[in-house]
C-alpha cells in the first residue's frame, strides 16, 4: 500500500534479533515466569534428594508420576479453560463420576466399553458445562460449582454409595498398569495427553483463539473468533481429561468410590497447580508445561513431607502460602504489563 | 477522632498555591526509549497552557510528571519559587495539582457526592456523615455552577457529567492547577462547549489549566499559551495569539501538512454494488436502507447516539437484526456471527480499540493475524515464519512504528494501535470495510496516514463505510454522506449538497434532547 506519511525511525520489524529494551524485558518476563516455577521446583527436588534417601529412588519418582497422572491430565486441560477466561470447579466430581462409571461397567462388560463410555461421559459433562457457561451466560465459577453438586449426586446414584472393587485379572487393570521401560502405561498415556494439549495451546490456531477469548472476549469476537465455541471446547476438554483421570485411577487402584472429599481434593489441587505454574487467573495467558511443573511441585511437597515424617497438617499450610505467593506474583506481573 | 475530617484532606497550602509552576530540564525514558528530553516550561496562574503534539510526542508524559503520576529521570520542578518533587498523585494533590485523565477515575456504584469526596469523606469515628457530605456538595456545585444531583449513581451519568464529577473533586481539593488529558475526546458538541465554559471559569478564578488535546481548534480557542512537543522535545512555546492551526501542525510534524485529506477518487455509480442494506432494523436501528458501490467511500454522520455504531454492528451481524436484509456481493448475509461476516468479506473496525479491538497485553503479531490465522497455518498448526513475514509486511504497509512485532500492543501509541486494526483488516482482504471512528484519539500524523489507508483501500476496489463524529473527516473522505438521527437514515447527501451546513441541518433538524452520550 502506498502511503505518503514517512516513518523516520525504527521499522526493523523484520526479525527478532532487533527488539527494543522494553520488549526484551517483556520476553524476559515470559521466561521469568517459567523460571519462577522451575527454579523452586529444582531447589525442592535437590533438597529432598539430599535430606531423604528414598526420595531419589526410581520407584519413588515413578510412583509420584503414577499417582499424579489424573491430576496432570486434569490440570493440563484446566489450563486451557483458565486461559480462555473460564474456570472449572467440577473436574473433581467428573473424575469420581467417571471413576465409578468405569468401575461399574468393568465388572460386567469388556474393558473397552468401560473405558470408552467413561471417557464419553467425561466429555459429555464437560460439553454441558461449556454450553451452560456460553449460552446461559452464567459465571463459570457458579455454573461449574452447581454442576459439581449435580455430578456428585449422579456419581453416588451410579455407585449406590458403595465402594466398587475390581479383580486384578480383568483386562481393565492393564489399561493403566502395563509397563514400558518400567514406567506404567498411566504415565505414558497422560504424558501424550499433556504434550498434545501443550502443543494445542502454544502452536495452533485453536490455541491462539483460546488466548484471545480469555484476553479480550469482545475484541476476539469482533475479530471473528467464535468465542463461545472455543470456550465450550475448553470445557469439553476439561471434562474429557477428568474422565481420563477417573478411568486411569480406577484401573490403577482397582477400586472406585463416589467420595466428595476425593473430588474436592482433585479440583483444588489441580487449580492450585495451574496457578502455582503462573497461569493468570484472569485469563488470556498461560502455559501447559508450567502447569505440569506446578502440579509436580505440589506433589513433591506432599511426598517430601511424607518421607521426612512431618505432620501433613503443615503441608496444607505451606501449600496455602505458596498459592498466595503465586497469585500475588501474577497480580504484580499483570500490573507491569500495563 | 475529630468530628470534622475535611481538614485532613490533602489540600493546597496557602503559601505555595497560586505561584508559577516552573518545570526545568525534565527528561524521562521508558526502558531506554526517550519519552521526554530536557523539557522546560512555566505555567502561570490564571492561564490555560495547552500541550500539543502527536501521540507519543510526550504530552501525556509531561502531564503525568506535573501531576506526580510518574517522577522524571532528570530535571526539577518548583512551585511558587519553592522546589518540589512529587512522589505520587497524592503528593501533587497536596500542592494543589489535580489531574483529570482520559480514562475517568470514578466509581460507578457510588453516588456523585460520594465520588467527589472519595477518600476524604466527612466522618465521625469512621462513619460517613452523609448529610454533611451532601451539604458541602451543594455548596461546591453552586460555586462551580454545575447542576448535578448528589444522590445519583455516578455510573448512570453521561461521560460529560462524569467529568464534572471529576472536576468537582478537583475543586473540592482546592486545586490551583488542573491537568486535563484529552478531556473532550469522548464528548458531544454540546458537552464540549459546556466543558470549555468550565475551563474558562477555572481560569477566571485564578487557577491554571494544563490542557492536553488533539483538537487544534479547541486549543486555539481556549489556550493562552501553547507548547508544542515533538518526539519528546519541546519545539516551542508561544502565545496563543501568535499561533494558528497551520503553524501548530507544522510544529508538531516538523513539516507542513499540505492537504488535510487525500484526493478522492472519482465516484462512479455504475460500479457494481458490494453492499446492499434493505429495511434493516435492530436495537437502536430503525428501517435503514442504502447501497455501497465498489471503490466508494460512504460517510455516516450524525450526533452521538444517533445509531451509527448500532447500524454498523447490525450490518456486521454482531447484533441481531429484527427485520430487513444485508446483501454482500449480491448474496444475503444471514445469521448472527461476526466470524461468518469476516469470512464472507465484511470487516469492521470498532470505535473503541482497547475495549473492542485489541488484545492489549498480547503482541503486535498475534493481534494482526488473529482474524486470518488460516492464511498462516496448515491444518490448524501455525507456521511461525510465514506468520512473521506476513505480519511484518502488513505492519510496514500501514506504517506502524514498532520496534518489533513481538512487542505488546499496550506499548504502542494510540495511532499505531489503530493502524494495527487496519493491518488486521487488510489481511482479511475484504470486499467491504466498516470503520467506526477510525481516528478517535489519534494524533495528526497518524490521522493523515489513516485517511490515506482508507482512500487506498477504496481505490483497490473495496467499498468503505466511514462513521465519524468529526464532520470534516466525513466530508473530506466520503463520496456520499448519510446522516442519521434516532436510528434512522434521515438524508443522503452527495455532490454540491454535501457540505457542513446540510449535514448539521439534517442532524439537528428536530429539536430534541439529543446530544447525550450513548
Amino acid at each position: 500500500m502506498n502511503v505518503q506519511v514517512e516513518t523516520p525511525e525504527t521499522l526493523d520489524v523484520d526479525d527478532d534479533r532487533s527488539f527494543g529494551l522494553r520488549s526484551s524485558a517483556m520476553r524476559l518476563l515470559g521466561s521469568w515466569r517459567l523460571a519462577g516455577i522451575a527454579i523452586p521446583f529444582l531447589i525442592l527436588f535437590i533438597v529432598l534428594s539430599i535430606w531423604s534417601g528414598p526420595f531419589l529412588s526410581t520407584t519413588n519418582l515413578i510412583n509420584i508420576l503414577d499417582q499424579q497422572s489424573a491430576y496432570l491430565a486434569a490440570a493440563a486441560a484446566g489450563t486451557l479453560v483458565l486461559v480462555a477466561g473460564g474456570l472449572d470447579l467440577s473436574v473433581g466430581t467428573i473424575y469420581i463420576l467417571t471413576a465409578v462409571v468405569s468401575g461399574d461397567l468393568a465388572e460386567h462388560h469388556s474393558p473397552l466399553i468401560a473405558i470408552g463410555v467413561a471417557l464419553l461421559v467425561g466429555l459429555g459433562v464437560g460439553l454441558v458445562n461449556g454450553m451452560i457457561v456460553a449460552f446461559l451466560k452464567i459465571n463459570p465459577l457458579i455454573a461449574t460449582l452447581a454442576m459439581s453438586f449435580v455430578i456428585g449426586g449422579v456419581a453416588l446414584r451410579v455407585s449406590s454409595g458403595n465402594l466398587i472393587v475390581l479383580s486384578q485379572n480383568s483386562g481393565f487393570y492393564k489399561f493403566a498398569n502395563v509397563q514400558f521401560w518400567s514406567i506404567p502405561s498411566a504415565v505414558w498415556i497422560v504424558f501424550v495427553f499433556v504434550v498434545v494439549l501443550g502443543l494445542l495451546l502454544a502452536k495452533t490456531t485453536f490455541g491462539r483463539y483460546v488466548v484471545a477469548s480469555g484476553g479480550n472476549a469482545e475484541a476476539a469476537r469482533l475479530a471473528g473468533v467464535r468465542v463461545n465455541l472455543i470456550r465450550i471446547i475448553t470445557f469439553a476438554l476439561s471434562g474429557l481429561a477428568a474422565g481420563l483421570g477417573g478411568v486411569i485411577d480406577t484401573s490403577r487402584l482397582l477400586s472406585a468410590q463416589a467420595s466428595s472429599a476425593t473430588a474436592s481434593q482433585l479440583t483444588f489441587t489441580v487449580l492450585a497447580g495451574i496457578v502455582v505454574g503462573g497461569t493468570s487467573i484472569a485469563g488470556g495467558e498461560g502455559s501447559v508445561p508450567r502447569t505440569t511443573i506446578g502440579v509436580l511441585f505440589i506433589a513433591l511437597i506432599g511426598n517430601g513431607f511424607n518421607l521426612l515424617n512431618i505432620n501433613s497438617l503443615y503441608q496444607q499450610i505451606v501449600l496455602g502460602l505458596i498459592l498466595l505467593l503465586a497469585v500475588s506474583i501474577d497480580v504484580w506481573a499483570r500490573k507491569r504489563r500495563r | 477522632m475529630s468530628t470534622e475530617n475535611f481538614g485532613e484532606a490533602p489540600r493546597s497550602t496557602a503559601d505555595n498555591a497560586g505561584g508559577d509552576l516552573v518545570v526545568t530540564g525534565v527528561s524521562m525514558r521508558y526502558g531506554g526509549v526517550p519519552a521526554l528530553n530536557d523539557v522546560s516550561l512555566t505555567i502561570t496562574p490564571g492561564t490555560v497552557h495547552a500541550l500539543v503534539g502527536e501521540n507519543g510526542a510526550g504530552k501525556s508524559t509531561l502531564g503525568k510528571i506535573i501531576s506526580g503520576v510518574i517522577s522524571p529521570d532528570e530535571g526539577s520542578m518548583s512551585l511558587g519559587g519553592q522546589s518540589v518533587s512529587f512522589k505520587s498523585p497524592r503528593d501533587a494533590l497536596a500542592h494543589g495539582i489535580v489531574t483529570i485523565v482520559q480514562e475517568l477515575a470514578i466509581v460507578p456504584g457510588l453516588t456523585v457526592a460520594e465520588n467527589v469526596y472519595l477518600g476524604v469523606e466527612a466522618s465521625t469515628a469512621g462513619f460517613v456523615r452523609r448529610r454533611e457530605s451532601r451539604r458541602r456538595f451543594r455548596e461546591l456545585a453552586r460555586t462551580a455552577g454545575f447542576d448535578l444531583s448528589p444522590n445519583r449513581r455516578a455510573g448512570s451519568l453521561s461521560i460529560a457529567d462524569q467529568q464534572k464529577v471529576e472536576i468537582m473533586r478537583a475543586l473540592s481539593r482546592n486545586a490551583s492547577i488542573v491537568v486535563m488529558d484529552e478531556p473532550t475526546a469522548a464528548l458531544s458538541g454540546k458537552e464540549t462547549a459546556a466543558l470549555h465554559e468550565i475551563i474558562r471559569s477555572l481560569v477566571r478564578d485564578g487557577k491554571s489549566v494544563v490542557l492536553i488535546s488533539h483538537f487544534l481548534s479547541e486549543v486555539l480557542s481556549l489556550a493562552d499559551v501553547i507548547t508544542t512537543l515533538r518526539d519528546g522535545n519541546l519545539i516551542r512555546t508561544v502565545d496563543a495569539n501568535d499561533a494558528n492551526e497551520e503553524s501548530l501542525i507544522e510544529g508538531m510534524l516538523g513539516r507542513s501538512l499540505l492537504t488535510a485529506f487525500p484526493e478522492k477518487a472519482i465516484a462512479d455509480d455504475e460500479k457494481p454494488v458490494v453492499l446492499q442494506v434493505e429495511h434493516l432494523s435492530a436495537p437502536g436501528v430503525d428501517d435503514c436502507s442504502f447501497v455501497l458501490h465498489e471503490s466508494e467511500i460512504l460517510g455516516i454522520a450524525g450526533l452521538v447516539g444517533a445509531g451509527r455504531s448500532e447500524l454498523a454492528r447490525a450490518i456486521f451481524r454482531d447484533s441481531k437484526a429484527s427485520a430487513g436484509t444485508v446483501r454482500l456481493m449480491g448474496t444475503e448475509l444471514a445469521g448472527h456471527s461476526p466470524s461468518r461476516s469476516i469470512r464472507r468479506g465484511l470487516v469492521f473496525i470498532p470505535e473503541s480499540r482497547k475495549e473492542m479491538g485489541l488484545l492489549v497485553g498480547r503482541s503486535v503479531k498475534e493481534n494482526v493475524s488473529l482474524s486470518r490465522l488460516d492464511l498462516v497455518s496448515r491444518l490448524g498448526w501455525i507456521a511461525g515464519i510465514r506468520e512473521r513475514r506476513k505480519v511484518t509486511e502488513l505492519v510496514k504497509a500501514v506504517t506502524v512504528k514498532a520496534a518489533n512485532i513481538r512487542m505488546p500492543v499496550s506499548m504502542l501509541s494510540g495511532g499505531n494501535q489503530q493502524k494495527l486494526l487496519f493491518a488486521r483488516s487488510v489481511m482479511c482482504s475484504p470486499n467491504v470495510l466498516i470503520a467506526d471512528e477510525p481516528t478517535r484519539g489519534v494524533d495528526v500524523g497518524s490521522k493523515r496516514a489513516i485517511y490515506d489507508l482508507l482512500t487506498e483501500m477504496a481505490k483497490s476496489g473495496m467499498g468503505v463505510v466511514v462513521i465519524s463524529s468529526e464532520l470534516e473527516e466525513v466530508l473530506g473522505l466520503a463520496h456520499r454522506v448519510l446522516v442519521m438521527r434516532h436510528g434512522r437514515i434521515i438524508t443522503e447527501l452527495s455532490g454540491e449538497r454535501m457540505n457542513e451546513q446540510a449535514v448539521l441541518a439534517a442532524a439537528f433538524a428536530e429539536p430534541t434532547n439529543e446530544g447525550t452520550v450513548s
